[in-house]
């Protein structure tokens, strides 16, 4: 689904270059969950920019669901995150004053799906979510888990090849975000969506069956999770 | 993505914020509301200016004196020149074919009394034809006669608007009025002529000229003992005749003046078709003059658009991010922001005009002249205002469009 080759993303601040990352390789299959890991300034929100398509490499080669991105115009890279990529944030996203179902109708729009096929999945969307009876609610009259999940059908609706969460429960308290996590770990064990977690949360992380750390741009290390967390099980402290 | 879509878009941000949304469109409002009532009542002033001097008759010579005396005395180093009562008897004999009337007249201002009213008046003195050459219908009584300039009768015909001013709807002819102490006594009223943009033709007195020289106007209307006119008219029979009867009106004056080839003129032959585009071009630069101050304060409401929107951008950095991550091409910001910004000065434009309408049927309702609304000024409004909605939206909608979608979606 995603394999990446010696990405470097070097950014110029004045007259110095900052390597944000530094030839990372790692491979991520179909049907994976997985969470990348690291302390903030380690790279990891440049390589979730990379991986989600919001940016390109300075260097090296991605390829994401059979297609090569590194070469990709704007116009393209959109395109591919429209069709490939569930994005979801720490912060929500939605659009104030705009209804759930609009909300999740927005990548459907500009993917250039009709009016009546765009009411469709997004009510699926919504309705895999658990939220099929707040369609019309506006982001305000919603809670946070509720938005959140709002967020999650809107990264959903376009079937995309992989869902990328940055910091997904990083708003919520404890009990909402073990119901986000729920809902993450179902989507990736019912249906095989490839999930990838963005996070600084050990614990979150550890809900996920592989964990890639990064320091300094570098991956130091890449391991399988062999007991992942289930979520809504009591918190054991090692 | 479709145009109703990012209409759907434009108007929820609009209204999101409707204070500003609103008083961001009062400039284009104010500006296209100035354009289409002064385009409107511009072309009203000209049209009631054409109707004024056609009314008077359209194959109408005015022969006038070149300078004009500017006080009493002379003043400056110009001399005035006049034109004499002998000229207009040079004319009356000389023109014999493709001429239907000739009347000399002398104007002077006078107080005009009856019982305790008392007026400012201008007294012409004039002949039997003035009637017909200036197109006045005599409402109550008689116009002045011939034999009433033979007889140098102290009588009066009265406009319409005199007569009401003095008599207040009173029937006035057979009645006594004083001109600067002088009785007349009335024996005509005439109909109303309609205001003329400048200066009423129905604020007048009319009197028989040789009375007039004999009793009212005294040493003010002769020089060096030769009695003077302000002008003289003459109605030609035909249009293809003014051309020739013009010249040999400038050909007789000339010579009786004593002005050689190479003199200057001292009097003008005015046609009413040269009064006319005279006064249309006038009236015309007038308003476009005044469109372009309007034009100027459209654009002015332009760059408050410009300003709103790329406030509105930089606030709304966050959701540009969050469209162009699930999926939103640059394009298509592109187009969201600019047909945001067309909504608002469309709208602004709309209602601009619908104001400039009722501003310009109010000036019509006030009786000082009739706007009137052409589909071209309007049309010409509305463009204007979609140009603006386009020129100046395009800077926010390119700042919008160009956000890079990982340093939106972070802005804080």
């Amino acid at each position: 689904m995603i394999q990446t080759e010696n990405l470097t993303k070097i950014y110029q601040m004045g007259d110095s270059e900052v390597r944000a990352l530094d030839g990372a390789s790692f491979t991520i299959d179909k049907g994976e969950m997985v969470s990348i890991m690291g302390p903030s300034g380690s790279g990891k929100s440049t390589l979730m920019s990379i991986i989600g398509c919001l940016d390109v490499p300075t260097s090296g080669s991605y390829i994401l669901d059979g297609v090569a991105v590194e070469n990709m115009d704007e116009t393209k890279l959109a395109e591919t995150r429209g069709q490939k990529i569930g994005f979801v944030f720490q912060q929500f996203n939605l659009l104030a004053r705009t209804s759930a179902l609009e909300n999740v109708m927005l990548p459907l729009t500009y993917a250039g799906y009709s009016g009546q096929e765009r009411h469709d999945r997004a009510m699926k969307a919504l309705d895999r979510v658990g939220l099929s009876k707040r369609t019309h609610h506006a982001p305000s009259e919603l809670s946070g888990g509720q938005q959140q999940r709002v967020a999650i059908a809107r990264a959903l609706v376009n079937e995309p090849a992989i869902i990328l969460a940055d910091e997904p429960t990083g708003a919520l308290d404890s009990k909402t975000g073990v119901e986000i996590m729920e809902l993450f770990q179902g989507l990736h064990s019912d249906q095989g969506q490839t999930v990838i977690l963005v996070t600084h949360d050990a614990y979150v992380a550890r809900h996920t069956n592989r964990i890639i750390k990064l320091s300094d741009g570098h991956i130091v290390s890449d391991e399988v999770n062999k007991n992942p967390i289930k979520a809504g099980t009591p918190r054991t402290e090692e | 993505m479709l145009f109703s879509e990012n209409f759907k878009i434009a108007i929820r941000a609009l209204r999101a914020n409707k204070l500003r949304s609103v008083l961001t469109m009062l400039g284009i409002v104010i500006g296209v509301a100035t354009v289409v009532a002064l385009l409107s009542i511009g072309k009203g002033a000209t049209a009631s200016i054409t109707s004024s001097i056609q009314s008077n008759g359209s194959n109408l010579l005015t022969v006038s004196p070149g300078r004009q005396q500017t006080g009493p005395g002379v003043g400056g180093s110009q001399q005035a020149s006049y034109l004499y009562y002998s000229d207009y008897q040079l004319l009356e004999r000389s023109l014999t074919t493709n001429v239907v009337a000739i009347v000399p007249s002398y104007r002077s201002s006078y107080l005009v009394n009856y019982g305790d009213e008392s007026f400012s008046v201008n007294v012409t003195g004039v002949t039997k034809d003035y009637q017909e050459t200036n197109s006045y219908e005599v409402a109550e009584g008689r116009f002045i006669s011939d034999g009433d300039n033979k007889s140098q009768s102290l009588v009066a015909v009265l406009g319409s608007q005199t007569a009401e001013d003095l008599f207040g709807g009173l029937y006035a002819v057979g009645k006594i009025i004083s001109v600067n102490g002088v009785k007349f006594e009335v024996i005509g009223v005439l109909e109303s002529k309609g205001s003329s943009g400048f200066g009423s033709s129905d604020d007048a007195v009319f009197i028989p000229l040789d009375a007039g020289y004999n009793k009212l106007f005294g040493s003010t209307a002769t020089y060096n003992d030769r009695k003077i006119v302000n002008s003289i008219s003459v109605s030609v029979s035909t249009t293809e005749a003014m051309d020739t009867v013009s010249a040999q009106i400038e050909f007789l004056i000339r010579r009786s003046h004593n002005l050689t080839s190479s003199d200057e003129l001292d009097f003008n032959v005015l046609s009413q078709s040269d009064l006319l585009s005279t006064l249309t071009s006038v009236t015309q630069t007038l308003t476009v003059f005044l469109g372009a101050i309007a034009g100027i304060s459209l654009l002015v409401g332009g760059i408050g658009i410009m300003n709103i929107m790329l406030v509105s951008v930089t606030e709304r950095t966050k959701e540009i991010g969050l469209r162009k991550a699930v999926g939103a091409t640059k394009n298509q910001i592109l187009t969201q922001f600019l047909i945001e910004t067309m909504t608002l000065s469309v709208l602004g434009g709309i209602i601009g005009i619908l104001f400039g309408v009722g501003l310009a049927s109010l000036v019509t309702l006030t009786g000082l002249l009739t706007a009137i609304i052409t589909y071209d000024s309007i049309l010409l409004a509305f463009t204007f205002s979609l140009a603006i909605g386009v020129f100046f939206g395009l800077y926010p909608a390119f700042r919008a469009a160009n956000l890079h979608p990982m340093v939106a979606l972070r802005y804080e």
